[in-house]
């Protein structure tokens, strides 16, 4: 029953279609809007206080986006999967207070071994989460609201009110928080290359997509003979060793740990998904999109101060950007569906 | 051909599966040939979609064996089914709706570059040539979402092909297909089957099974009965063996004298579904709305009932106009709907059959606004005893009946409600030939009673036993008004597919 | 309350009809707290010093109410299969907007109706998203847990305001006569008795447990599907902004970031309660246990000086068994049943 013909070689006016479709395709892409969004708020609030441009400015901004992202890129992969991921502000907090007790009980570790530790940790939380969520068969909102306080609660007996100061920190280590190559941040160069390497795993890789597959429908990812569970244990995994990593980065940025660190952070983690066009159950989005909504989100916090704008309005402007995101994805969906009715019409 | 004698590509052997007390097959043997297509025919709850998630490995057998190419089997989930050579395509097709149609294709099994990566580009040049193949035009990139049922087929059938698949199982691919569609579907498969695959196609369409399979296996009850070659069958046969007992007048209408009219919709339109639908039923009238799937039948009697909206025209019961896109007024109107999809639209599943049979009556039960007092339980016991629902108990899910059992349920919560008009949407489709009869005896019988009935079916021999009067779609609109004397398979079809009864 | 449980007649259910299992297990789950929580509240008040007293039982309910009342119509929503994350937002706004009003010299009567009508309106706001727009509750009230509460902050900044009443603040934690039971206890169980009728005893709230476990179904029973959420999503801010009011007389102090993270400890609380996240299953007295049970385990915790926010282990512990632990019985019973089977 094998097919045996020739590689085919795509005909010239199928490769234009191809080419015109790309373009049309990046006019809709989610990404391309945030990219504009991020633009028009840099331009509005440059023009107001070009300071807003200056390099130090910048570096800060992309100090400030990068711990957000590499949490938004783990979550990401967690939400493709049709699944959620609450617990990722407590593993943070857990991996960024083990640092800073590691490093001040053994200030001789090398930075290479305290990251790996740190993602290792993060990712033995991910275990137990995906663990939970795969093989008990519990919903992983359940689960994840579950271990967000287990983890918290591990966390605060753990440390019993103690706070880490950077003081008790090696040089060595905080110089990652601080250390550029080029001028950018060595934070932004480790959340830009791990944004890629898993944007690139989700897209090139079967297990990638497999990921979107169990999303995209559940009962017809077992049918196909998809290990389900096994691909969602490791979704957990590698967003648990990314809240790790990001607890790491924490540690390091800024130097000084409790056990309060990245409480409540997970709502933004997840607004930052959301607005980057990950759909909330499952099966569409990319770690990009997710990456530049936690870039936005950011930039609208400083922009804000630099506008002069009362600060307090950050939060509430975050809501009404995930509602105005979601609305703009239905919106989006209604009319792709209205076109499909109309031309169905004509068809046939 | 002679293969009577060729040893078979694939054997079920003595395969047994329960599920906690009942047995769901027992003892099941068939052979399945290369080359061939055999079909597997059975009442509901029969065991025909346990024997197919069987060699799909989605349940494993309790006792017995599948035997591939003379080597015992027991496939241990999906993968290993698929990767055995056994492809299934369910009835109702289970893609990606996020993902595109040759991801879809290829899932699991898409073709690798260096390092590991997919290949996109020879993905979609191999998705393309299984298309050329079957001789359809279809995108590979575009996204599952969307996609006609037929066309979802044919990505599942694209997929089977590029498994290389040796045996292909059909659950029922053709109960959503119109009948050009089905033509296609045949042959894609006669011409697997003369590459030397063998195909299992289950079906309740007898002409279907006929026309296109070469040996028939029967089940009764999950045990088997024949197994034989199609040409020395007969449907009569086999009817017997299925049922088990002769079935008498399958369509027992009664002649009634129409009274009042009471439905009556005019220049109903819902752009790109139907245009300008315009009929009135009287009390006592069966009026059925014929024609091919997705012509827009079952999207007009959504919008009668307020599911969907539209975009222009009225409806009236009773002369009293009704508000559009409210069931709720519907139902207060009195119309009832038994809707074509049981499991997702008919019935909540998870619940028991007692709080189904009372879903449309809660206000009624209720007094001071309070339910209880066991006045639910009483209801739901006398509606689903004059429909002769067989059942445990009442307290069981409504998803542990079979679904000729279903279905009266779905029709007790309806009648229950006393309705003027009721609408059944494919009203025995996928239910078995005794339940059929009782079905077709209770809408004859409710008809007598004044209500007035609108049946959409796609099966033929239904729609001209049932109907007074038949109304033809095609493409959205009515293009034929047949009386019960004028209504014959040609003068529907020939409606039906848009064509002038002249013309042919 | 519970009639949904009880009417049933369920002795020695057999082995397989899913509603049986369903059922029992239902009436399982609701006696199963019921015993954890006094079995919780004996050992307690022989092990921890001070548990068993009038005062502490008082502080005990105090400590609870706030959940107990945003549970009730989070219960019923979550049967619906929706969620709303924003209460505890709502909760915050409402309480920042009193204590605005309160500066602006209203009179207090007027401040709470006023109050509670904004919570309605917060929840209206949820509703629109949510039925008319079609959108997920989840994504929507993450959406507005944000935006509810960066209005908060926007209306009363870091400040708080505390000069209220003394007549107002000590009703707030108030007792009936010289009991132990506070009078804000009575009113959330009256409030507590309504929702349980509405959900358990009405048409209305049979058409929540049917539209929970399949929507579509429920529409083609004539059931207004889209209706009955926008009007629990009001209720559910409704509710909030009552439970703001308390908040902040019990406190006596309106900020805007009173009971920030409080979401996280409703929704453990109804999920405890054998409320299942998928909807169409689960109960308001299952819920109330649950409420209750979360409150006995951390007031005697924090009585034996455990520190309050270690608890959150014990927490998070009792809702990872809540939902693990009957899926790991089933499961390992359908094992145990296909080896037995085989064997």
């Amino acid at each position: 029953m094998s097919a045996r013909l020739a590689a085919p070689a795509v005909p010239p006016a199928e490769a234009d279609e191809s080419r015109t479709r790309f373009v049309r395709k990046l006019w809709l892409a989610r990404e391309f809007g945030i990219v504009v969004a991020l633009g028009l708020l840099v331009l509005v609030t440059t023009l107001d206080n070009p300071a807003f441009l200056s390099p130090q400015s910048l570096r800060d901004l992309l100090l400030g986006a990068a711990i957000l992202v590499v949490l938004a890129v783990g979550q990401t992969v967690v939400i493709i999967s049709r699944n959620i991921d609450l617990s990722v502000g407590a593993v943070l907090g857990l991996v960024a207070f083990a640092t800073g007790k590691l490093l001040s009980t053994a200030p001789g570790t090398p930075a290479v071994v305290a990251i790996l530790a740190g993602v290792g940790l993060g990712a033995v939380c991910g275990v137990v989460n995906g663990v939970l969520v795969a093989a008990a068969r519990v919903p992983a909102l359940v689960i994840t609201l579950g271990t967000l306080y287990a983890f918290r609660g591990i966390d605060h007996s753990w440390a019993q009110g103690q706070q880490i100061n950077a003081s008790d920190m090696p040089r060595s280590f905080l110089r990652l928080g601080t250390w550029t190559v080029l001028g950018i941040p060595v934070l932004a160069v480790i959340a830009v290359v791990v944004m890629a390497v898993v944007g690139f795993y989700l897209r090139s890789y079967r297990s990638g997509r497999e990921l979107y597959a169990i999303g995209s429908e559940p009962a017809a990812a077992r049918l196909s003979g998809i290990p389900v569970g096994r691909r969602v244990l490791t979704s957990f995994v590698l967003c648990g060793a990314l809240a790790g990593l990001a607890g790491v980065l924490y540690a390091a940025r800024f130097g000084t740990v409790d056990a309060t660190v990245g409480t409540g952070i997970e709502l933004q983690v997840v607004a930052a998904a959301v607005v980057g066009g990950v759909a909330i159950f499952g099966g569409s989005g990319s770690v990009y999109g997710a990456a530049l909504g936690a870039v936005l989100l950011t930039t609208i916090g400083s922009s804000l101060a630099v506008l002069r704008i009362n600060p307090f309005w950050q939060q509430a402007v975050v809501g009404g950007l995930i509602l105005a995101a979601i609305g703009l994805d239905r919106l989006l969906a209604v009319r792709a569906a209205n076109r499909l009715r109309g031309r169905s019409s004509h068809g046939a | 051909m002679d293969r009577e004698h060729a040893a078979p590509l694939l054997e079920v052997r003595g395969v047994s599966k329960s599920f906690g007390a009942v047995a769901a097959v027992r003892e099941v043997s068939f052979p399945l040939h290369g080359g061939e297509a055999h079909a597997l025919v059975g009442e509901n709850g029969a065991g025909k979609s346990t024997i197919v998630k069987v060699l799909a490995g989605v349940h494993e057998p309790d006792t017995g064996v599948i035997v591939l190419d003379g080597e015992e089997t027991r496939p241990a989930g999906p993968a290993a089914a698929r990767a055995a050579g056994i492809a299934v395509i369910y009835q109702e097709p289970t893609l990606f709706p996020d993902l595109s149609v040759a991801e879809n294709i290829f899932m699991g099994r898409q073709p690798l570059g260096r390092f590991g990566r997919i290949d996109r580009a020879a993905m979609r040049a191999e998705a393309v040539r299984l298309f050329d193949r079957l001789g359809v035009r279809l995108d590979p990139d575009r996204p599952a979402r969307g996609l006609s049922i037929a066309d979802q087929q044919l990505v599942e059938i694209a997929k089977a092909l590029s498994l290389r698949a040796r045996v292909l199982v059909m659950d029922e691919p053709t109960a959503a297909l119109s009948g050009v569609e089905v033509e296609r579907l045949f042959a894609v498969v006669r011409a697997l089957c003369e590459e030397g695959a063998a195909v299992l196609f289950i079906s309740h369409r007898f002409d279907e099974v006929f026309s296109l399979c070469h040996r028939l296996t029967v089940l009764r009850d999950g045990t088997w009965v024949s197994t034989d070659p199609v040409a020395d069958l007969t449907v009569d046969q086999v009817v017997r063996r299925m049922v088990g007992r002769d079935v008498s007048t399958l369509y027992p209408k009664e002649d009634v004298e129409p009274g009042d009219v009471v439905l009556e919709v005019a220049g109903l339109t819902r752009h790109g579904v139907f245009a300008d639908i315009g009929f009135s039923v009287r009390a006592g009238e069966i009026v059925a709305l014929a024609g091919l799937v997705g012509a827009g039948r079952s999207e007009v009697v959504r919008a009668v009932f307020g599911i969907d909206r539209y975009d222009a025209g009225e409806v009236r019961v009773a002369g009293e106009r009704l508000p559009a896109g409210t069931p709720a007024a519907a139902v207060a109107a009195g119309i009832a709907l038994v809707p074509e999809d049981r499991r997702q639209q008919g019935l909540v599943m998870e619940l028991s059959i007692e709080r189904n049979a009372t879903l449309t009556r809660l206000k009624p039960l209720s007094r001071l606004g309070l339910l209880g007092g066991g006045r639910e339980r009483r209801s739901a016991r006398e509606w689903t005893k004059r429909l002769q629902v067989k059942y445990g108990r009442l307290a069981d899910a409504v998803g542990t009946l079979s679904g000729g059992n279903q279905q009266k349920v779905v029709l007790a919560k309806w009648l229950a409600t006393g309705p003027k008009v009721l609408i059944v949407d494919e009203p025995t489709r996928g239910i078995d030939i005794g339940t059929k009869a009782e079905v077709h005896r209770l809408l004859s019988r409710l008809a007598a009673d004044g209500v007035a009935v609108v049946m959409v079916s796609s099966e033929l021999p239904e729609v001209l036993g049932m109907a007074d009067r038949v109304l033809v779609v095609h493409e959205g609109r009515i293009t034929a008004e047949l009386s019960r004397a004028e209504a014959t398979e040609e003068s529907v079809m020939f409606a039906a597919t848009g064509r002038k009864a002249a013309v042919a | 309350m519970a009639r949904d449980t009880v009417a049933v007649d369920v002795p020695g259910a057999p082995a397989e009809p899913a509603a049986g299992v369903l059922r029992s297990a239902l009436v399982r789950w609701d006696t199963a707290l019921l015993v954890v929580l006094v079995a919780v509240v004996v050992i307690a008040g022989v092990l921890v010093e001070g548990f068993a007293s009038g005062r502490n039982l008082q502080f005990l309910l105090l400590d609870v109410i706030a959940i107990a009342l945003i549970a009730l119509p989070l219960t019923l929503i979550v049967i619906t299969g929706e969620i709303d994350l924003s209460v505890a937002s709502t909760l915050g706004l409402c309480s920042a907007a009193m204590g605005q009003l309160w500066v602006a010299g209203l009179p207090l009567e007027l401040i709470v109706v006023l109050v509670i009508g904004l919570g309605a309106v917060l929840g209206a706001v949820n509703a629109v998203f949510v039925t008319k727009f079609a959108l997920p509750s989840l994504a929507v009230t993450i959406g507005t847990l944000a935006a509810y509460r960066g209005l908060a902050f926007v209306v009363l900044g870091d400040q708080a305001v505390a000069d209220f009443p003394f007549r107002w603040t000590e009703a707030a934690s108030g007792t009936v006569g010289d009991g132990a039971v506070p009078w804000a206890a009575v009113i959330t169980a009256v409030l507590a008795i309504v929702f349980g009728v509405v959900l358990h005893a009405t048409p209305f709230g049979r058409s929540l447990y049917a539209m929970g476990n399949n929507a579509e179904a429920a529409t083609f029973a004539g059931i207004r599907v889209a209706r009955a959420k926008f009007w629990l999503f009001v209720a559910s801010g409704a509710v909030s902004g009552l439970a703001g009011v308390y908040w902040t007389l019990r406190f006596a102090s309106a900020r805007a970031d009173n009971a920030a993270g409080l979401e996280l400890a409703v929704v453990a609380a109804v999920l405890l309660g054998g409320v299942s996240i998928f909807g169409g299953r689960g109960t308001l007295l299952g819920v109330l246990l649950g409420v209750l049970l979360l409150g006995a385990v951390r007031n005697a915790l924090q009585l034996a000086d455990v520190a309050a926010d270690t608890l959150n282990v014990v927490t998070g512990g009792l809702l990872i068994a809540s939902v693990v632990v009957p899926n790991v019985i089933t499961l390992t019973r359908a094992l145990w049943r296909r080896r037995s089977r085989t064997a």
